[in-house]
């Protein structure tokens, strides 16, 4: 059975891969992401973002976060430590994602990087389907 | 309009002190502010308070005495402590009163802020996956900044390094034992490139000011530092700031530049005039970033100026000269008013120990999430 996403309205499929929803503000065409929910909803139109950019920050996650709001099924033993960062999409925005990868060291500003899904292990609530960036070359 | 003077000030020590609450700090405070003043609680005409975990402010009334002042309680994030001053500040500059006093205090649990998106206006999932730690945060922005800046490890290293010595010498401070640059470089990594040691903590503690205009300075027969600037600005589109799952790819400055901007043009004076500077310095980057970001420097001068010891004890530009946040700890109510009250001792010739000679004009910036900055300039 395929995995839910974690959050509905977060990224859809489509032919050529997964796409994040951003939503570009009514007023003043200001892009953010994710898409807003709930009454914000209304005053902001869903855009289909880019899948590639470019890495713009990274750092790395190397102890297991506070729960809540962490909601990870390791615990501190089983934790791997894992990247993070935002990456750019052109002319779009700039968005906050794990990085999936495990040579850190090799992360470097202005890598080109491709969106892929990832599954995520939560705690008494099984698996989920999330987003993230991964190195495209 | 007239001038706000700082007549008094007290401290209790940052740290932790598991037999006093945060609101026993700050009453200590508040009485050692008015014994420096020479001056009774029943004189104040006015309170601002900040404490941001530990409890309401205003508790500190029953304690000190039940007058009947104007006391507000003041909430706003990492610069509460400022916020507070500054609402001192345009109280007395305003004509309506002349004479009171702002105190913050606070106390936090051990380790990590552990936020709930909900309280942030930000989805579940966004905490769930991991991605909502402050410590993140750093780690990205330094990141970038090093890269960009070339900006190496080894200067990081250098701030706390620097920081840890001045805590020695520092009777407020938390931690007061020197650590070396390798015990530093070598500490648990927590997000890279910030080790452990270039990170501070959440502390405890408290700090008092007493303020008073021109004329009732000079009508109680008192002196002390005169503030030339004061601001507080919050975040604009384009500013990277703690838990942000987008940002915008058109950048902005920060909330830190626009402050300093402000302040700076109150005052009257640039960068190049200031003797002592107090920066948040949350994690060593945070310092570096600020000194840049305050108009001390360039960006990427501070690979150089650190090496060079710039901004040590006896430097051009002698940087958190008590320790900073990384050896004080970070109590957010009171974190912004211990940088001014270490401008007032440094300005009143009081900083044994740590005494930067001749200083003149004290510049402090506390900056903190959800972003806003807080820039005090202060004259001898």
């Amino acid at each position: 059975m395929a995995l839910q996403p974690i959050a509905e309205g977060l990224f859809e499929l489509s032919e050529d891969g997964p796409r994040l929803i951003g939503g570009r503000r009514r007023s003043d065409g200001r892009m953010v992401f994710p898409m807003p929910t709930g009454p914000e909803a209304a005053h902001h139109d869903p855009v289909r973002l880019a899948r590639e950019g470019v890495l713009w920050s990274f750092t790395v996650q190397r102890f297991r976060p506070k729960s809540p709001p962490y909601a990870g099924a390791d615990d501190e033993a089983g934790f791997r430590p894992y990247a993070l960062g935002y990456v750019e999409l052109p002319g779009e925005v700039i968005v906050e994602s794990r990085i999936e990868t495990d040579d850190f060291a090799g992360l470097r500003v202005g890598q080109p990087m491709r969106l892929t899904l990832v599954p995520f292990r939560r705690a008494g609530r099984g698996e989920a389907l999330t987003y993230a960036f991964e190195p495209a070359a | 309009m007239t001038d706000v003077h700082i007549i008094g000030a007290g401290i209790h020590p940052f740290g932790r002190h598991d037999d006093k609450t945060g609101l026993d700090q700050g009453v200590i405070a508040v009485r050692e502010a008015l014994a420096d003043a020479g001056l009774a609680w029943s004189d104040m005409q006015f309170g601002f308070g900040a404490s941001d975990a530990a409890g309401n402010a205003d508790a500190v009334l029953p304690r000190l005495g039940l007058t009947g002042m104007q006391f507000i309680n003041v909430k706003n994030g990492c610069a509460a402590g400022g916020s507070a001053l500054l609402s001192g500040y345009w109280a007395i500059k305003s004509g309506e009163f002349d004479l009171g006093v702002v105190v913050g205090f606070d106390k936090h649990p051990r380790g990590a802020f552990n936020p709930e998106p909900a309280d942030w206006g930000l989805p579940e999932w966004y905490g769930e996956t991991g991605l909502m730690l402050t410590t993140q945060f750093f780690g990205n922005k330094i990141n970038r900044y090093m890269s960009l800046h070339g900006i190496s490890p080894t200067t990081l290293g250098r701030v706390a390094e620097k920081a840890f010595e001045n805590g020695v010498r520092t009777p407020h401070a938390w931690r007061r034992e020197a650590i070396g640059l390798n015990a530093i470089m070598n500490s648990r990594m927590i997000s890279d490139p910030l080790t452990q040691y270039m990170f501070c903590s959440p502390a405890e503690g408290g700090v008092a000011l007493i303020l008073a205009s021109d004329r009732k300075m000079r009508e109680l027969g008192l002196a002390g530092p005169k503030l030339r600037g004061a601001a507080v600005r919050t975040r604009v589109a384009g500013s990277f700031e703690v838990f942000s799952p987008s940002l915008d790819v058109e950048r902005g400055p920060s909330p830190t530049q626009l402050a300093s901007k402000a302040a700076y043009e109150m005052a009257g004076v640039g960068p190049d005039d200031i003797d002592v500077a107090q920066l948040q310095d949350t994690e060593s980057g945070a310092e570096i970033m600020h000194m840049a970001e305050n108009g001390f420097c360039a960006d990427g001068e501070q690979e150089r100026l650190l090496e060079e010891g710039a901004t040590r004890l006896g430097g051009k530009l002698p940087v958190n000269t008590d320790g900073g946040c990384l050896a004080c700890g970070e109590p957010i109510g009171a974190s912004g008013l211990r940088q001014v009250y270490e401008n007032a001792q440094q300005l009143r010739g009081r900083a044994d120990g740590r005494q930067v000679e001749g200083a003149r004009l004290g510049y402090s910036q506390v900056y903190g999430a959800p972003g806003l900055s807080g820039v005090v300039i202060l004259e001898a």
